[in-house]
């Protein structure tokens, strides 16, 4: 059962005030523009156990997404392609807090959200994952861990599980009658394109990309905006509050112009 | 998704013969729950759901009141016989991030800062699903809610819109969801202009975002429409029934 909740950080008046006073001259309480992002790190191949892997810090927000790819049984529905699972946690050492335990409401839509971007752009060719149709698939586990939070959450863990499946590579497996056997051999992910999400916050009249965990415990309102080299691919509104029509409009323009640099900064990275 | 067949015709018609403007039929009763403070029974095309809405009450456990406002609780939850294939009825992880996104669709229309410390519980119940059931769950739950006499800025109507054969249609069902190109949800609240909640899986141009999104407003209109009918129908509707009832036993 979904509940409203109480607000983990406490933005104190004077604080607010000053975030107000910004806002109204078109600056936020870091310095950024309104459509600035924070610094952005990005770094491949961090875990040398899983088959693709990455860290990427946003701000002071950073992500670890391991990518481990095995075979099983492909999901029901879609016998010809192989599975693909991006799951989520916030792990206890990544604020005071976060909680051991089953994942909550926040990091479920947090998983989904960032699976149905990877999902929808098509980034991954899943159908060049089979192995025996109907039968036997590539099972690829896109598994993230939030190792500092300071905001932004979604896009954040968007690039390090893009930026894990860029770097990963594919084990090449072979069918020797009923069995599945490792040549040893591995080869790139078949990548047919790159989801970027760019999400922004609406505090008042203002809405701003990227918000820090101060300016998303003033928000009223989030979005989520998942663009690939053609279009949009995937949305999502979060957050108790409403946006008009014109607000969604102009947050998804920009999503295009930013998602475009950040694509550039993958590829750069991860030399795709 | 990939497309394996024409899901529009030559004629223009959908797979359920409508056209690309159409709106499923959509029918609200309002009040079928006996024991809710408020309640509402959708049929939207073959999405058979039912809203029961309790509170404001007592929060328990306690340590989740709040003390300057309301708790709103929102539970999607469909039955086991609800599908073609059977569900399991432990919430999955779809049922727990659509709770949550129905409940951020529903708080902004609702005056939760008059109730402090107290709790109101909203249950959707999918018995039959279609394409489209947390646009019918929260068009149910809106209009439940108006029935509790909870205080609201506006009804929260949901619809649709989504792209199929490169084409953008209102209200998708569950064919083309499966099989079309895009689906697009949106809640809107009408009286005050503003889109409360709003998700895309699919892929869609700049241009064709723009349309399916002002055809998504434009289909919650027409719910907004048909979720009022359905309150003046229950309060206004039978003036001699409303007297029966009044009368002392």
């Amino acid at each position: 059962m979904s509940s409203s909740r109480r607000a983990t950080i406490i933005v104190e008046h004077l604080r607010k005030q000053q975030m107000w006073d910004a806002l109204a001259k078109g600056k936020r309480l870091d310095g950024r523009d309104f459509d600035d992002q924070r610094p952005l790190e990005i770094e491949p191949d961090v875990i040398k156990k899983a088959n693709g892997s990455a860290r990427v810090k946003l701000g002071h927000s950073e992500v670890i997404a391991g990518v481990k790819i095995s075979t099983g049984e492909p999901f029901e529905g879609l016998e010809n392609k192989g599975a693909l699972i991006v799951s989520a946690e916030v792990l206890p050492v990544a604020s005071p807090h976060a909680e051991p335990g089953p994942p909550d409401e926040e990091v479920v839509e947090l998983a989904r959200v960032v699976d149905r971007g990877v999902r929808e752009s098509e980034m991954i060719d899943l159908d060049k994952l089979v192995l025996v149709p109907g039968k036997i698939v590539y099972t690829t586990f896109v598994d993230c861990s939030v190792v500092n939070t300071d905001g932004n959450l979604f896009d954040t863990t968007s690039y390090a599980v893009v930026t894990a499946l860029l770097s990963a590579r594919l084990p090449v497996l072979e069918m020797q009658g009923d069995k599945v056997v490792d040549t040893g051999e591995t080869r790139e992910m078949p990548v047919t394109a790159i989801p970027v999400s760019i999400t922004a916050a609406r505090i008042g009249d203002y809405v701003l990309i990227d918000p820090a965990a101060e300016e998303e415990a003033c928000m009223d309102a989030r979005i989520t905006i998942t663009t690939n080299e053609e279009g949009f691919c995937a949305i999502q509104k979060g957050y108790t509050g409403s946006f008009s029509a014109d607000q969604i409009k102009k947050a998804a323009k920009t999503a295009r112009i930013k998602g475009e640099e950040v694509r550039a900064k993958l590829k750069e990275f991860t030399a795709r | 998704m990939t497309q394996t067949r024409n899901l529009i015709d030559e004629n223009g018609k959908r797979t359920d013969g409508r056209t690309a403007d159409e709106l499923r039929e959509v029918k609200i009763t309002v009040g079928t729950v006996r024991n809710a403070d408020g309640s509402a029974f959708i049929e939207f095309g073959k999405n058979k759901i039912v809203a029961a809405v309790y509170g404001p009450r007592e929060v328990h456990p306690k340590h989740m009141a709040l003390p300057d406002r309301c708790v709103l609780r929102c539970r999607y939850h469909m039955s086991p016989f609800s599908t073609d294939t059977r569900k399991s009825p432990a919430p999955s992880r779809r049922e727990i991030e659509i709770s949550k996104v129905m409940r951020e669709a529903l708080e902004p229309a609702l005056m939760l800062e008059d109730y402090p410390r107290a709790a109101i519980d909203v249950y959707v119940e999918v018995l039959q699903s279609d394409g489209g059931s947390r646009c019918a769950g929260i068009d149910a739950a809106s209009v439940a809610l108006a029935d509790a006499g909870i205080n609201m800025r506006d009804l929260v109507a949901a619809c649709a819109a989504g792209k199929v054969d490169e084409q953008i249609v209102l209200d998708i069902n569950d064919t083309e969801d499966k099989e079309g190109g895009a689906d697009m949800p949106v809640a809107y609240m009408p009286r005050l202009d503003q889109v409360t909640l709003l998700q895309l899986d699919g892929k869609l141009s700049q241009e064709q975002f723009d349309e399916c999104i002002d055809k998504a407003i434009t289909g919650c209109k027409m719910v907004y429409e048909i979720q009022r009918q359905a309150l003046i129908q229950k309060y206004f509707g039978n003036e001699t029934e409303l007297k029966e009832e009044a009368a002392p036993q």
